[in-house]
């Protein structure tokens, strides 16, 4: 099977990937780095988000070679030095899950939406930028609080 | 998915030629629509043609003369976000910003939705509804012979989008009825007032894809206003009808949503104070 080569997490990493394995495999099966889940498979639950050079796309619907030579953080880029991200505190102080599936996905895309739209996000905003994400447990009140803490605390 | 074997080029000559070449080769530019479609079994093209290696040569947005001109692999968030676009044509903005979720608009890429020219997508009624010119590798279209029916273009099968250029308008608003799960459009209406010219474009009702609604422009050449429209509707013969919606459910949303296209553009217009 041919070789995709990325940085991911900071670190230069190879591993084989047919021609249809998506992303999302790559990163799960070929890199075991299993914190970036598949709810849908179809583009729409958001539970698959990862950063590509910097920007949320959805790893269920880019094929793992359209990534090569290119730099991705998952989730579990997130914490440094055995200290969790600033967003991903505000979602454990604020509740900001119950089973925990949507959960990457949801602080992936919170963390690209502070990156676009800056520290300072009021309910309406958060709520328009999460559509792309599904959560089937929080009812997405706490949600939306943990990212407007985890915004602010990120400043 | 089954599998295929893919290519990067670097050039869009070599592009088309592998386009030309290959059997069964699919371009894949955003590949927001193409992988769904292939996880699918829709789509099972043998070869998969890679734009991205030349997608910096193909992005861009460029105010010329009287016209926006917005490169093919250009992605809709950065249609949606540019400066130029929300200055001198925010309707297009507006609608960009409109298509599927944030992540799914870092990818997906203005040239790729007019080529696939789904029923359900927003940017054929902006091309179709502002009256824009589609750019090719061999020539161009004016949108109005461009579209051909669902998913059928004008386009050669060796033959590449590489930008489209929209004429800027007076008045331009969209308006959106959205299937809550696919993000699509269930129906959508773009509406335009340049000089005389009026056009009234329509995406997602259409059993035969995106199309203009004669009856509507007329009315609407009196007085560019909501009320102009109040009364009128369409037939429910040639809309789509399935899970989502009846023919008669999505004719009588293709008036209202026209009216609130017709609100949105006024709205716009006065908020941009020039032109
Ligand atoms: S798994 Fe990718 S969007 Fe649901
Ligand atoms: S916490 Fe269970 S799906 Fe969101």
């Amino acid at each position: 099977m041919p070789k995709v080569s990325m940085t991911v997490n900071g670190n230069a990493v190879t591993a084989d990937a047919d021609a249809r394995t998506l992303l999302v495999q790559y990163l799960r099966e070929g890199l075991r780095l299993t914190g970036t889940h598949v709810g849908c498979d179809t583009s729409q639950c958001g539970a698959c988000v990862v950063h590509v050079d910097g920007k949320a796309v959805k790893a269920c619907t880019m094929f793992a070679w359209e990534a090569e030579g290119k730099t991705v953080l998952t989730i579990e880029g997130l914490a440094q030095n055995g200290k969790l991200h600033p967003m991903q505190e505000a979602f454990r102080e604020n509740h900001g899950l119950q089973c925990g599936f949507c959960t990457p996905g949801m602080i992936m895309t919170a963390v690209d939406m502070v990156n676009r739209k800056g520290h300072d996000l009021d309910d309406p905003t958060i709520r328009h930028e999460l559509e792309g994400n599904i959560c089937r447990c929080t009812g997405y009140h706490n949600i939306v609080k943990s990212i407007a803490a985890g915004a602010k605390a990120m400043a | 998915m089954y599998n295929f074997a893919f290519h990067r080029p670097t050039g869009l000559r070599q592009a088309s030629n592998m386009l030309g070449k290959l059997e069964e080769a699919k371009i894949l530019a955003g590949g927001q629509t193409l992988i769904p479609t292939m996880k699918l079994r829709l789509a099972s093209p043998g070869n998969v043609v890679d734009l991205n290696a030349i997608a910096d040569e193909l992005s861009g947005i460029e105010l010329k003369g009287r016209s926006i001109v917005i490169g093919a692999m250009t992605r809709h968030a950065d249609v949606a976000n540019s400066d130029v676009v929300k200055q001198h044509l925010p309707a297009l903005a507006y609608l960009a910003g409109l298509v599927g979720d944030p992540a799914v608009r870092h990818r997906g890429t203005i040239g790729g939705s007019l080529a696939n020219n789904d029923p359900n997508a927003d940017y054929p009624a902006a091309a179709l509804g502002l009256g824009a010119t589609i750019h090719t590798t061999k020539g161009k279209y004016e949108a109005d012979n461009f579209f051909k029916g669902l998913f059928e273009t004008a386009l050669g099968a060796d033959e590449i989008i590489t930008k489209v250029s929209f004429p800027l308008a007076k008045k331009a608003g969209y308006e959106k009825f959205r299937n809550q799960a696919s993000r699509f459009a269930l129906v959508g209406v773009f509406v335009s007032k340049r000089g005389s010219e009026i056009r009234v474009a329509v995406t997602g009702a259409g059993s035969n894809g995106v199309f203009r609604v004669a009856s509507f422009e007329e009315a609407l050449k009196k007085r560019f206003a909501p009320k102009s429209l109040e009364g009128l509707t369409i037939p429910a013969t040639g809309m789509n009808s399935d899970i989502h919606g009846s023919a008669e459910y999505r004719a009588h949303l293709v008036g209202v949503m026209a009216r609130r296209a017709v609100t949105r553009a006024n709205e716009f217009a006065a908020g941009e104070g020039e032109d």
